[in-house]
């Protein structure tokens, strides 16, 4: 049941994880517009399910079809990168600080659009469940249905990333990231590039929130903190994990990671507090102890075991949910650790 | 009224050019500044540091803007056309072998992206089969045996590897001329000499008019049928044909010390 979880939330974090791939290792772009382009796609999902009695929504999603509200979400996300992307490239404002500002800006918009801070959509039609997919659906896997679903999106939208990224227009987003300066030698405009690669990036964000909503069953305005660096810890760790193996796309990849993060997230919501410190010490020591081998292994152990039993003795503290965001940002560091230390060795074995 | 020569390929006239404008630092570098190069010229142009020589390329390429002037390509002016547009019909190598490749793509995805130029980036497949063969003829010219590892990233090439093949894209589809900046002063000598005669033969090949500025005296002399040289904005010294072919690295390094006397260095 825990296991289905995992994949059920990886899966779907996986579909932003997508998004991810693109502005991060493809155009180089910290991209912070996801914190809000997530809950976006939500937000959008759940105002056009809860509002079919309003003639003109009526009309735009052709009798509250799921399916179609899922892509409208999309839509939705998708101009929340071209705006990220207006600013940054026409106005000239850092990579960083425009999406900040749409991100901001977003938090409101999300609460307009969803008209309060939470709304449950508990009974209606989803993608998960309507009257078109019961009645094809046999009740035999009922519990790998969900599962099933979000696979297909999030395979899907991995299949239709991997197709494009292979087209003119593909290899022009890659070569943005690469070298500007070559784009330009090809007669083209790399700031429209960068905004069309964010457009498509927060596109598979909003997708990820729409799923998202529909799976848990309600919208909550804060639902994307974090949200940017959950996608990033998948990229990162799925590209590390596959370095070395060719056949392995980086979009399959973020994928795996995304669903390895959630199962760590997991896990560590299981440990104390001591655990956790100790386990941050030992990955410190091991990656930036220099030290001979047999001596880097005893100082590790005793720092590790000392951190452990201190805040054991000492700091009566108990883990609870509320620590989520905190564990995530301790695991995010350790990823960040771990790949810094891959990168340096890269670097000292060229030279 | 024309002028004796062939067709005007390029032309800058009367170019101003003031860095930070206003400030104490204000240095002015072009004033007045003419040049027109002809079709089939190949332009050699040397100069100290500072003397405008990579100033005027990034002013034709539009790289950096000018405040006053014209800038024409062939008989239309260009004065006000963004740099990416200008590229469709220029190409242009850098000194630095990184700046014309993209690393992360193989050699093929490289080749198709040059292949590309002019046309529209579509949804179309990015490699198209039926050119592969052509892709492999021209990288079989470089003597590199890059068409035998088309599907190497090119990030992993040397640096003179590089440098041929941001060459070979630079060519691949029909431009007015070609830019070279110092794109051989980043390589080792033998690997500078290979590309200064790959460079020749494409140049040779496709007819192509060609600016190319370097720090190198024996190529400036050696190679091209025209020479320029930049000081303080200006061209002290400009021979064609006959009269290049005459210079001696002598010559110009004699110029050069001159220079630096007047300078009082």
């Amino acid at each position: 049941m825990i296991l289905l979880g995992i994949l059920e939330q990886g899966m779907i974090y996986a579909i932003m994880a997508l998004g991810l791939y693109i502005t991060y290792k493809i155009l180089d772009f910290p991209d912070l517009t996801v914190d809000g382009s997530f809950p976006l796609g939500a937000a959008v999902t759940v105002m056009l399910m809860t509002n079919v009695d309003s003639g003109m929504i009526n009309a735009i999603t052709l009798g509250h079809n799921p399916y179609i509200i899922m892509f409208l979400s999309c839509l939705a996300g998708g101009i929340a990168g071209l705006v990220t992307g207006i600013i940054h490239v026409k106005f000239k404002v850092r990579d960083l600080l425009s999406g900040v500002i749409t991100m901001t800006g977003l938090y409101s918009i999300n609460l307009h659009i969803a008209g309060k801070a939470n709304v449950p959509i508990f009974n209606m039609e989803t993608i998960f469940s309507n009257r078109g997919l019961d009645s094809l659906y046999p009740d035999l896997l009922d519990n790998l249905k969900v599962l099933i679903i979000i696979s297909i999106v999030t395979i899907g939208s991995k299949i239709l990333l991997d197709l494009y990224l292979k087209t003119k227009s593909g290899y022009l987003l890659r070569a943005v990231g690469d070298n500007t300066t070559l784009v330009v030698s090809l007669a083209k405009d790399s700031g429209s590039v960068k905004i069309l690669g964010l457009v498509i990036a927060n596109a598979l964000v909003a997708l990820s929130g729409s799923v998202m909503a529909q799976q848990q069953g309600f919208f909550e305005v804060s639902m994307g903190t974090g949200a940017m660096v959950i996608g990033l810890a998948s990229v990162i760790i799925g590209t590390s994990l596959f370095k070395r193996v060719s056949f392995v796309k980086p979009t399959s990849a973020a994928i795996i990671g995304s669903i390895v993060y959630k199962a760590s997230i997991s896990l560590a919501m299981d440990m104390s507090l001591s655990m956790i410190l100790a386990i941050v010490v030992a990955v410190v020591c091991i990656v930036y102890m220099k030290k001979e081998l047999p001596l880097k292994v005893i100082l590790t152990i005793i720092s590790t075991v000392s951190v452990y039993l201190v805040v054991k003795l000492f700091i009566p503290y108990e883990m609870s949910a509320s620590d989520m965001k905190l564990i995530t940002s301790v695991l995010f560091m350790i990823i960040l650790i771990t790949g810094h230390e891959k990168k340096r060795r890269a670097k000292g074995a060229r030279a | 009224m024309r002028r004796r020569g062939g067709l005007k390929v390029l032309e800058l006239k009367d170019i101003h050019k003031v860095y930070s404008a206003g400030t104490i630092n204000e240095s002015c570098l072009f004033q007045g500044f003419n040049l027109r190069i002809e079709k089939g010229e190949f332009v050699s142009v040397v100069g100290s540091n500072g003397s405008g020589k990579t100033s005027m390329l990034n002013i034709i390429c539009g790289s950096i803007d000018i405040d006053q002037g014209q800038i024409f390509v062939g008989d239309k002016d260009i004065t006000d056309i963004k740099e990416h547009v200008r590229y469709n019909k220029i190409g242009r190598v850098y000194q630095n072998p990184a700046m014309g490749t993209c690393p992360t793509m193989t050699i093929l995805e490289n080749m198709s992206l040059a292949d590309n130029k002019g046309k529209s980036f579509n949804l179309r497949m990015g490699t198209n089969k039926s050119r592969i063969e052509y892709y492999k003829e021209s990288l079989s010219q470089l003597g590199l045996g890059l068409e035998d590892r088309l599907n190497t990233q090119v990030g992993t090439l040397s640096g003179g590897q590089r440098q041929a093949m941001a060459l070979l894209m630079s060519t691949m589809t029909p431009i007015d001329f070609l830019v070279l900046d110092e794109h051989t002063a980043a390589l080792d000598p033998k690997t500078a000499e290979k590309i200064m005669e790959l460079t020749d033969k494409i140049v040779h090949e496709k007819h192509l008019t060609t600016i190319m500025v370097t720090h190198n005296l024996r190529y400036a002399v050696k190679y091209g049928n025209r020479l320029l040289m930049m000081h303080q904005g200006e061209a002290i010294l400009d021979k064609k044909n006959a009269e290049k072919s005459k210079l001696k690295v002598d010559d110009l390094l004699g110029l050069f010390s001159q220079i630096s006397v007047e300078l009082g260095n």
